[in-house]
């Protein structure tokens, strides 16, 4: 199943890398994406990127503690829950990498005195979570009619000890990888507003990945189009 | 893998700014930049390069355009900040120019100066009530802003009583300010809602929706039974009917018509009209 659906995701990708640099190998898996599927929050999504899996609510903009509460913007929170267990360093880290990125796109001074929360839930782990619950936290906020300077996609690459480059690698090719490099990019003029990276790599090979998520990111941007416009046809 | 082809066409035109006649009622996406139609002929290819200076440019004959919600002024051009259908009101007298604004799906309420919503009592401290709204903040209400109040005759409001009232201020910066009176110092309907009948929920686009004049879901819920609702701009709708059970089968329509088709409303209608 997932090999059928890793090459079909090949095929979009190479019929699409004209505008970007070529780089062999490279193939996202089959995304899928639903909006407002629950209540209570203001916002929500579940992104899935092949078989991880990240539900995304976003509260706001909302009342505030006066403790947390900025005069002039939005506080931003966001809380990202592990599937088993409670949240530890590595999910601290990510919660922190998450805001960054929202921070970068969220008009937060047309809410001052408020507060946007944003809760992921980790429903399952099977590689690049962090570009999986960057997607969704996107999609949620886009729900939630928060205001938004741009659109954002989270995109994971990998690269092998022999060189190659994997886009959104699962959790065995992660392992196996000699790096692997998390990029958030934006909509408008595809510029990188967050990197985070783990292993060796040489600058080249860094340049290289950022061409890759650039291009991979097109596709993540035309998904969150079809989507949207999905969900708006219904009324 | 049809839509593979495409793929490369639309995320190159996504990139341009888009004339924002031509989007109208289409779906727009946070950080879409869009052309007004003077702005279009302006970066037409015939006055490519530069433009000559013009006389008396501000006498130019242009409207007047207003960026409703989910759009912000960027330079010259306008920006998308939320997502959905891209509308557009033409002004009373003379063309171009206009109101622009997205119309979004959004479940939180935003108070905005002069919207009708309901509240409900939260507090009562000294002369002022603090009524939840659904926004960010409770919006405080005086006691003396009911019909027929003065100092001496304080009005009969309980913590945890439904009020209809209007915003006077209401801006980011401040605390929101209701008023149960016109400015004639009328009720005109608002005040203190009743005993009995339903609060309930839905999304702001639903009451836009029931709202607008032309909206034929309310004749029909009219026709069923003899009804008493009211309609508040934060997304809640009160409802009350003859008996309960009628108050619910209420509740459950307006509920459940904004995902449904206008045909398939018409066959929930006619098959209420039967039982």
């Amino acid at each position: 199943m997932e090999g059928a659906m890793l090459a079909d995701a090949k095929i979009r990708t190479e019929s699409g890398t004209e505008s970007g640099p070529r780089v062999s190998g490279c193939s996202l898996r089959h995304f899928a994406c639903e909006q407002n599927l629950l209540s209570r929050p203001d916002g929500s999504a579940s992104f899935l990127q092949g078989d991880t899996s990240v539900l995304a609510g976003v509260y706001g903009p909302a009342e505030v503690k006066v403790s947390k509460e900025i005069f002039n913007k939005a506080t931003l929170e966001v809380i990202l829950r592990p599937k088993i267990g409670l949240p530890g360093v590595a999910e601290k880290s990510r919660e922190r990498l998450i805001r960054n990125t929202c921070e970068a796109v969220v008009l937060g001074t047309l809410h001052p005195r408020t507060s946007i929360t944003v809760v992921l839930q980790v429903v399952s782990d099977a590689g690049s979570l962090l570009a999986c619950c960057l997607n969704a936290s996107c999609m949620a906020l886009v729900d939630a009619g928060v205001p938004m300077r741009a659109l954002f996609c989270g995109v994971t690459c990998a690269l092998n000890s022999d060189g190659t480059l994997v886009l959104d690698p699962t959790a065995k090719q992660e392992k196996e990888a000699r790096a692997v490099l998390t990029f958030a990019l934006d909509s408008v003029e595809r510029k990188l507003l967050m990197s985070t990276t783990k292993g060796l790599y040489s600058d080249a090979e860094l340049q290289q990945c950022l061409a890759a998520a650039q291009a991979a990111s097109q596709h993540v941007f035309h998904f969150y189009r079809e989507s949207l416009q999905r969900r708006y046809s219904k009324s | 893998m049809a839509e593979a082809v495409s793929v490369v066409a639309e995320s190159l035109a996504g990139d341009r700014a888009r004339a924002a006649r031509n989007v109208l009622g289409q779906v727009v996406l946070p950080g879409e930049e869009l052309l007004l139609p003077e702005q279009e002929d302006a970066e037409g290819p015939g006055s490519a390069g530069e433009r000559p200076l013009r006389l008396n440019a501000g006498t130019r004959s242009r409207g007047r355009v207003v960026c409703g919600p989910g759009l912000r002024r960027y330079g010259d051009r306008l920006l998308v900040t939320k997502c959905g259908r891209l509308r557009h009101k033409e002004p009373g007298g003379g063309s171009g120019g206009g109101v622009y604004w997205v119309d979004s799906q959004q479940k939180r309420y935003v108070p905005v100066k002069g919207d009708h919503v309901i509240g409900i009592v939260t507090a009562k401290s000294g002369d002022i009530f603090k009524v939840d709204v659904g926004g960010s903040e409770p919006a405080s209400l005086s006691y003396l802003a009911f019909e027929g109040a003065t100092k001496r005759n304080r009005p009969n409001v309980q913590v945890g009583d439904l009020i209809y009232g209007q915003f006077v201020v209401a801006n980011k910066d401040m605390e929101p300010e209701m008023v149960c009176i016109d400015s004639c110092g009328r009720a005109s309907g608002m005040g203190v809602i009743g005993q009995d009948g339903l609060l309930f929920k839905v999304t702001l686009g639903l009451i836009r929706k029931l709202l607008a004049p032309d909206c034929e879901i309310l004749q029909e819920v009219g026709k069923l039974y003899p009804l008493e609702i009211v309609f508040g701009m934060n997304g809640r709708i009160w409802v009350k009917a003859k008996t309960i059970q009628q108050t619910l089968i209420l509740a459950n329509i307006l509920e459940a018509c904004e995902h449904m088709t206008a045909d398939q409303r018409k066959q929930i209608f006619s098959r209420l009209a039967e039982c």
